[in-house]
């Protein structure tokens, strides 16, 4: 690989990482962003890394730290946006075979209740398969869904139904 | 008081000219309903009084119905009969009224009440009905439902539903800190009881139909469950905890099966369980969602939506499997089928872009069938029909508020129901006839 190519896939990489940032609705820990970012392009290249990942990387890195997968309406085709993320998550259940995360899929307010119980368990299969499609253990993933019943905002806007589409990424063993 | 407080708003025509919202109590605007005065039933024993004013449970029962126009106390004459023998026929007639409710409440030997009332036609002063309707101090609005009931029966020809329960889903908060309730009360949104606290949610409520029991679906343990409870009791047995999705339940007419949605398999398909032996049956094998299960009348028939051919769609398949046939044609997608007693009519939550209104599906005119839209959206979702097939309940959103809305078969009657603890309600469910 010379080094034309490694600083390219290094900026599509930061490129990618800058898209699902702008949408990761948690709180940064700090307020160094723009180093923080810079830090996980060298853990993004998962394969490469020769570290492997410990439970503290889970608060630190930026790119651990995204939890959230967004999807769009009435649909659960994982977007490019979220590759990065979901390689940084299958290398983390690599890392650590004891690790244990729950899929929870949920669904903006249109279509009935009990359809959207359907639909946010599809969301959440589509991230289990890709996790897994990255080397995650399906053993290690449990997919839950609750719909349109955990909303993260109660407005009928497209802003608002967008933040609902989506499955959380939570560790129930670190 | 902790109730659901309850407003009318007439709707002047089926083609949505919308009158100006009324209270309860002062329902007008509709041509076709009928003038009726209740006139109030004094006690005339030799105890306390009941507390409750029955005759005004069966005027705002049968206001809140839309069929009827009750004469408002301050505007009836100043002489008030109490039975039969001192009606001035005249004096009602001229205050055009069709017909006149008279009664009073006596003692009865075992320590309770009784309720004697007569109905008469004004114009050919004859009676028309008149039964004694036994109760206790704790009981006296179940009575007044009786009567209304009897009266709407007599009048209309259609048995009524008065003497009902809803149960509903309320929510209060947003995120971590949402409670749910899963509440049961009166058809007039009296008599609130809370059936279930949790802090995770709660959903789809469906009676038994002996009216003894709630299956429900609720999140308490993590994962989707669903739960059989006894109201009297409280108890309750976990019916449904598999991996995946545990969903949609609804009971069969004889009581004795529970269709439901489970993903155990991979996907959400419907099943029917055998209560007594909690045996199961899968009903559909499809890639697609299947769920929201709902029993024809037949109890050998399910309505159930399925995305299998793109959009969600209500599909009809035998209780025993078999191949599904499209029920739906109208609309880009329905769901969430709710059936009338005679199976003639099909209430959906029809969907087209971001609206979403409760559309009928209605097959009483033999040959062809014929749609009627009864809400005006956005978000309406859950229709339930009344035992009686005469009005649904629905959910829908004010804001970011959930509300429900009774809405007539017909479409011109509406009630908003609101929730008086500032939270959301919604999932309703019309429960069956009661029994004395």
């Amino acid at each position: 690989m010379n080094n034309t190519t490694r600083l390219m896939i290094a900026a599509a990489i930061a490129m990618s990482l800058a898209a699902c940032t702008k949408k990761v609705k948690e709180v940064p820990a700090d307020t160094t962003a723009g180093e923080t970012t810079t830090g996980a392009t060298t853990g993004a290249i998962t394969d490469t890394a020769p570290g492997k990942y410990s439970p503290a990387d889970l608060d630190t890195d930026s790119c651990l730290r995204q939890r959230v997968v967004y999807f769009d309406f009435d649909q659960d085709t994982l977007k490019p946006d979220f590759q990065a993320a979901i390689a940084c998550h299958a290398k983390y259940l690599r890392d650590r075979p004891e690790a244990r995360m729950n899929l929870e899929g949920n669904a903006d307010e249109r279509g009935t209740r009990e359809y959207n119980l359907g639909l946010g368990e599809r969301r959440g299969n589509a991230v289990s398969a890709a996790i897994q499609g990255n080397g995650g253990s399906a053993d290690q993933i449990s997919v839950i869904s609750y719909g349109e019943e955990r909303p993260t905002c109660a407005d009928s806007s497209e802003d608002c139904w967008s933040r609902n589409r989506r499955v959380e990424i939570v560790y129930t063993t670190r | 008081m902790k109730r659901l407080l309850l407003m009318v708003l007439m709707l002047l025509s089926a083609s949505g000219l919308q009158a100006q919202g009324l209270d309860i109590g002062l329902v007008s605007g509709n041509e076709a309903s009928l003038p009726i005065a209740v006139v109030p039933m004094p006690y005339q024993g030799r105890n306390v009084a009941p507390g409750t004013d029955v005759s005004e449970v069966i005027r705002n029962d049968l206001n809140r119905s839309g069929q009827f126009r009750s004469l408002p106390v301050a505007n009836m004459p100043p002489a008030r009969p109490t039975r039969g023998s001192e009606i001035d026929f005249d004096a009602w007639r001229l205050r055009k009224q069709d017909f006149i409710v008279v009664g009073r409440i006596v003692d009865t030997a075992d320590g309770g009440y009784q309720v004697e009332y007569d109905l008469y036609d004004v114009a050919k002063r004859s009676r028309l009905l008149g039964l004694p309707i036994p109760g206790r101090e704790k009981s006296m609005r179940e009575v007044g439902h009786q009567i209304a009931d009897e009266i709407y029966e007599k009048i209309l020809g259609v048995r009524g539903a008065f003497w009902t329960r809803v149960a509903y889903v309320t929510a209060t908060g947003l995120g971590p800190g949402t409670r749910y309730m899963l509440k049961v009360a009166d058809s007039d949104g009296m008599n609130e009881q809370v059936i279930v606290r949790s802090p995770e949610p709660l959903l789809s409520p469906a009676w038994s139909p002996d009216g003894r029991k709630l299956a429900y679906v609720s999140f308490e343990r993590g994962n989707s469950t669903i739960y059989v409870q006894d109201l009297n009791t409280g108890g309750r047995d976990v019916v449904a905890s598999f991996k995946g999705i545990n969903g949609a339940p609804s009971f069969s007419p004889d009581g004795r099966r529970l269709a439901m949605t489970l993903s155990k398999g991979g996907n959400p398909e419907i099943y029917v369980m055998d209560l007594a032996s909690k045996s199961l049956t899968q009903v559909t094998r499809h890639y697609g969602i299947d769920t929201e299960a709902t029993w024809m009348p037949d109890g050998r028939t399910l309505l159930f939506t399925s995305d299998r051919a793109g959009k969600p769609q209500v599909y009809s398949v035998a209780a025993t499997g078999g191949e599904p046939t499209r029920v739906s044609f109208q609309g880009e997608s329905n769901a969430r089928a709710t059936v009338s007693f005679d199976g003639k009519k099909i209430g959906m939550a029809q969907g087209s872009g971001n609206i979403y209104r409760i559309a009928i599906l209605d097959k009483s005119f033999g040959g062809g069938s014929r749609w009627l839209t009864l809400s005006p959206g956005n978000l309406d979702e859950s229709p339930s029909f009344a035992p009686n097939a005469s009005m649904l309940l629905y959910a829908t959103k004010e804001g970011r508020r959930g509300v429900l809305y009774a809405v007539s078969a017909d479409g011109r009657v509406r009630l908003r129901i609101v929730s008086t603890e500032n939270g959301d309600v919604r999932e309703p469910a019309w429960g069956p006839f009661r029994q004395r």
